[in-house]
C-alpha cells in the first residue's frame, strides 16, 4: 500500500539531506547592472584547443583577410569544435600564445588584428522547427556550440548522443551556484526569449517530452522572467531549486529536479536524461534562427579588486585585461586571478590570457578573499563528508592519496568526484582537499595513458617481429625457389648435352 | 658376448624409458608468475633497468630481486600493475619517475642510413634508405638503443614536452608538523 503524503515526506527528507555548502555569494553589485558590450580589443587571440575534445585544425594561413563570422579552423575531429572570427581583420600569426591555464603553458593560437566589423552572409532561418532535427544539430556544430556552462562539451555531438539514446527528458541548468558569477542570471532576465527557444529548439533536437528548467532561488527576476517567456509551452516547467553550492553540478541539478539519481560511473543519457545550460541554450538560438556561430558570450567581470564589477558581451579572443580595464580597471593588485568560479574555474597565470568559450567569468580577489590559511591535521569532524554532493568519504581519499595509495582512494569514488570543492571549502583544518582529489585524477589519467602507449609500443614490437619472421621466411622461400629453378636448367641443359 | 650387449642394451632402454617418463611427468613449470610478469613488459629489451632483458628483469621481479619500479619505460603505471599482480605493496619511497623521453632526429645531419631504423625494436622510427628518418613519438619507448648507432650522431634523446593535455596537478606539500 502506498500512502502518497508519506512517499513525499521521504522523498523530500532525502532530497534536502545534507550535501553542499553556502559560501558567500557575493553576486552583487554584477547581477543588478545590465549587460554592456565590450569594444572590439586592436587584437584578438584564438586558441585552436577551447573546447573538450580533439584541437581544432586552422583553415587560414598568415595574412589571410577574414570578414566576421568566417571560418578560422575547423573541427579536428568527431568530438571536437571549429572556431570563427568573431571581427573583421587580418590574421597576423599563428603559433603559441599563452593559453587561460593555471600552467601557464603556451597554446596554439589564431591571432587576428582587428580591422572591422563587417560580417560574411549569415544563414538565417525563419522557422528553424520546419528543419529534420539532424541538419539542425549539424548546424549548431557547425557554429561552433560548445557547452557554455564550464564543461566546453561540443554540443553538436552532445545532441545526436540524446537523440540516439532516447532521451525523455531535458533538464536546463540556470542555477549558476558559483560565487561571484552571474552571467546567466543577466542572460535570464535580458534574453529569456531567445534561451526559451534554444531550450525548444534543443528538445525539438533530442525528442525530449519533458523540459525542466532549474534556476537557483537566489535569482527571483530571472525565475520571473523565465516563467513569463516559458508560460506559452505546456512542456517546459521552471522551477526554482534551493540555493546550494554545487546546485549548479549537472548530476546535482538532475537528481533534485527528477529525483533520479546516477548511477556510478554512467552517462546522463543512459537514463534518458540530458542537462545543457541557459547559455548554451541561447547560443543555440543565435546559432539556428540567426545563422550566428558562437564568437561571443557573456562574461562576469568581478572580484574585491575590479573597481567595477559587471557583466559583459565579449568577442572570444579579447585578452583578459581588456575586460577589466573597461571595468574600471584594479584597486589593489590582486592574489588570485581566476577564468570561471573562484570553487571550480581555472588560476589564470595572467590577464593577457584569452577568453574562451568556456570563460564564464574573470575574478580579480584580493588576499581576503582568496588567502588560504595554513593547513593543519584532521580532526576527523566528518563535515568533508557532509558537504559532498556524492556523499564521498573525502578525508579517507585524501588520506590514502596522501600515502601514495591512488587506487585505493579509487576504490572510494574517486572517479565520481567532481573537485567541486566543497569539503575544502567546509574543511576547518584547511586540508587542500580537492587540490589531492585533482592531482590523484591526473596520476589517474597518466597512469592509463601511460598503459595505453606501452599496450600500443608492445604491439609494434610484436608486429615488427613478426614481419621481420615473414619476411625471413619469403626469402627462404624466393632462394629456395630460385635454386630449385637453377637446378632445373641444369638438369634441362645436362639432359640437352646428353641427348645431342 | 651377447651376454654383456644385451644386458648393457637392456639397462639402456629401462632407463631411458625411466628418464623419458620423469622428463614428461616429473616436469619442473616455469613460475608462471614470471610469464605473465614478462608480458606485461614493455618487451623491448631496451636494457636501461641493467638487466639482460625483459624477461631477465621479470624473474628477478617476482622473486624481489630487484624494485619493481626498474623498468624506465614502465614507469609508476607499469610498477603499480605488477605489484597488483605479485599482491605485494609498492614501495615508491625514494622513486622519483623519470620525465618519459624521446629519441628525436636531426634531419640536417640525418644520411638515411636506416641503421636506426633496422635496430628499433617497435617501429618507431620511419622512413627508408637515402631518406631522412622521423621518430613516431607514440612508439618511442625511450630506450635510446639508436643513439649510439648513428654514424652522424643525428640523433638525441629529449624529454616528452608538457602540453595543456599532459599538464598535470603536482601532489600537495605536506608542511611541516602536519600529520595525516
Amino acid at each position: 500500500m502506498k500512502i502518497p503524503y508519506l512517499e513525499k515526506l521521504f522523498n523530500w527528507l532525502e532530497q534536502s539531506s545534507h550535501w553542499g555548502v553556502h559560501p558567500d555569494y557575493r553576486k552583487e553589485p554584477a547581477a543588478s547592472r545590465l549587460i554592456s558590450k565590450l569594444p572590439l580589443p586592436p587584437v584578438l587571440y584564438l586558441p585552436l584547443v577551447q573546447h573538450a575534445g580533439a584541437p581544432a585544425v586552422a583553415v587560414v594561413k598568415v595574412g589571410d583577410r577574414v570578414l566576421a563570422g568566417q571560418l578560422l579552423a575547423e573541427a579536428g575531429g568527431n568530438i571536437s569544435a571549429p572556431i570563427h572570427a568573431p571581427a573583421a581583420g587580418v590574421i597576423e600569426a599563428i603559433g603559441p600564445h599563452i593559453a587561460p591555464h593555471p600552467s601557464g603553458l603556451m597554446v596554439e593560437t589564431i591571432t587576428l588584428r582587428v580591422t572591422g566589423t563587417e560580417s560574411v552572409e549569415l544563414q538565417t532561418c525563419a522557422d528553424p522547427f520546419s528543419l529534420p532535427a539532424d541538419e539542425l544539430a549539424r548546424r549548431v556544430g557547425e557554429a561552433g556550440v560548445v557547452g557554455l556552462g564550464g564543461a566546453t562539451f561540443p554540443a553538436s555531438p552532445k545532441l545526436n548522443l540524446g537523440r540516439r539514446a532516447a532521451v525523455h527528458t531535458l533538464v536546463i541548468n540556470g542555477s549558476e551556484c558559483e560565487p561571484y558569477l552571474s552571467c546567466d542570471d543577466r542572460l535570464m532576465q535580458e534574453r529569456a526569449e531567445g534561451v526559451i527557444e534554444g531550450i525548444r529548439l534543443i528538445a525539438y533536437m533530442i525528442g525530449a517530452g519533458r523540459i525542466l528548467v532549474g534556476i537557483e532561488d537566489n535569482k527571483p527576476t530571472a525565475y520571473k522572467t523565465m516563467c513569463m517567456a516559458a508560460a506559452p509551452f505546456a512542456n517546459i516547467e521552471v522551477h526554482s531549486v534551493p540555493t546550494r553550492y554545487p546546485m549548479g553540478s549537472g548530476e546535482q541539478l538532475m537528481t533534485w529536479l527528477t529525483g533520479v539519481e546516477l548511477p556510478a560511473g554512467q552517462r546522463m543519457a543512459s537514463i534518458g536524461v540530458l542537462v545543457h545550460n541557459v547559455g548554451t541554450a541561447y547560443a543555440i538560438h543565435r546559432a539556428l534562427r540567426h545563422g550566428e556561430p558562437l564568437t561571443h558570450r557573456i562574461v562576469t567581470v568581478a572580484g574585491g579588486a575590479v573597481r567595477q564589477p559587471r557583466n559583459l558581451e565579449v568577442a572570444l579572443g579579447t585578452p583578459a585585461s581588456a575586460l577589466v580595464h573597461f571595468c574600471g580597471g584594479l584597486t589593489e593588485e590582486p592574489t588570485r586571478l581566476v577564468m570561471g568560479g573562484p570553487m571550480m574555474g581555472q588560476t589564470l597565470p595572467s590577464l593577457d590570457a584569452p577568453i574562451i568559450k568556456g570563460a564564464s567569468g574573470v575574478l580579480a580577489l584580493t588576499l581576503a578573499e582568496s588567502g588560504s590559511p595554513e593547513e593543519g591535521d584532521c580532526v576527523r569532524c566528518g563535515m568533508c563528508t557532509h558537504a559532498c554532493p556524492l556523499h564521498l568519504m573525502p578525508l579517507d581519499m585524501a588520506a590514502a592519496i596522501r600515502s601514495g595509495d591512488v587506487p585505493a582512494a579509487q576504490k572510494m569514488g574517486l572517479d565520481d568526484c567532481l573537485t567541486c570543492g566543497a569539503c575544502a571549502y567546509l574543511c576547518p583544518a584547511h586540508i587542500p582537499l580537492s587540490h589531492y582529489f585533482s592531482y590523484a585524477k591526473g596520476e589517474t589519467w597518466a597512469a592509463e595513458q601511460s598503459q595505453r602507449q606501452q599496450d600500443q609500443i608492445r604491439q609494434s614490437g610484436e608486429a615488427k617481429k613478426e614481419r621481420l619472421a615473414r619476411e625471413l621466411a619469403e626469402r627462404r622461400a624466393a632462394m629456395a625457389k630460385r635454386k630449385a629453378e637453377q637446378d632445373a636448367a641444369k638438369a634441362a641443359a645436362k639432359k640437352e648435352e646428353a641427348t645431342s | 658376448m651377447l651376454i654383456p650387449v644385451v644386458s648393457i642394451g637392456a639397462l639402456g632402454g629401462v632407463l631411458g624409458i625411466g628418464l623419458a617418463f620423469a622428463a614428461r611427468h616429473f616436469k619442473v613449470e616455469g613460475n608462471p608468475l614470471v610469464e605473465e610478469v614478462a608480458a606485461m613488459m614493455p618487451n623491448s629489451q631496451c636494457g636501461l633497468c641493467g638487466q639482460a632483458s625483459c624477461s631477465v628483469a621479470a624473474e628477478k621481479m617476482v622473486n624481489g630481486e630487484i624494485p619493481l619500479t626498474n623498468c624506465l619505460p614502465g614507469g609508476k603505471a607499469l610498477a603499480q600493475r605488477i605489484a597488483e599482480k605479485l599482491g605485494v605493496p609498492l614501495q615508491l619511497d625514494g622513486f622519483e619517475e623519470v620525465t618519459p623521453q624521446v629519441a628525436i632526429v636531426d634531419e640536417l645531419i640525418c644520411t638515411g642510413c636506416s641503421r636506426c631504423l633496422k635496430a628499433c625494436g617497435n617501429d618507431a622510427i620511419i622512413g627508408a634508405a637515402k631518406h631522412i628518418h622521423g621518430v613516431l613519438n607514440d612508439l618511442c619507448s625511450g630506450c635510446g638503443k639508436c643513439v649510439d648507432l648513428c654514424p652522424t650522431m643525428a640523433i638525441s634523446m629529449v624529454e616528452v614536452p608538457v602540453t595543456l593535455k599532459s599538464w598535470r596537478w603536482q601532489k600537495p606539500r605536506l608542511e611541516e608538523g602536519v600529520r595525516a
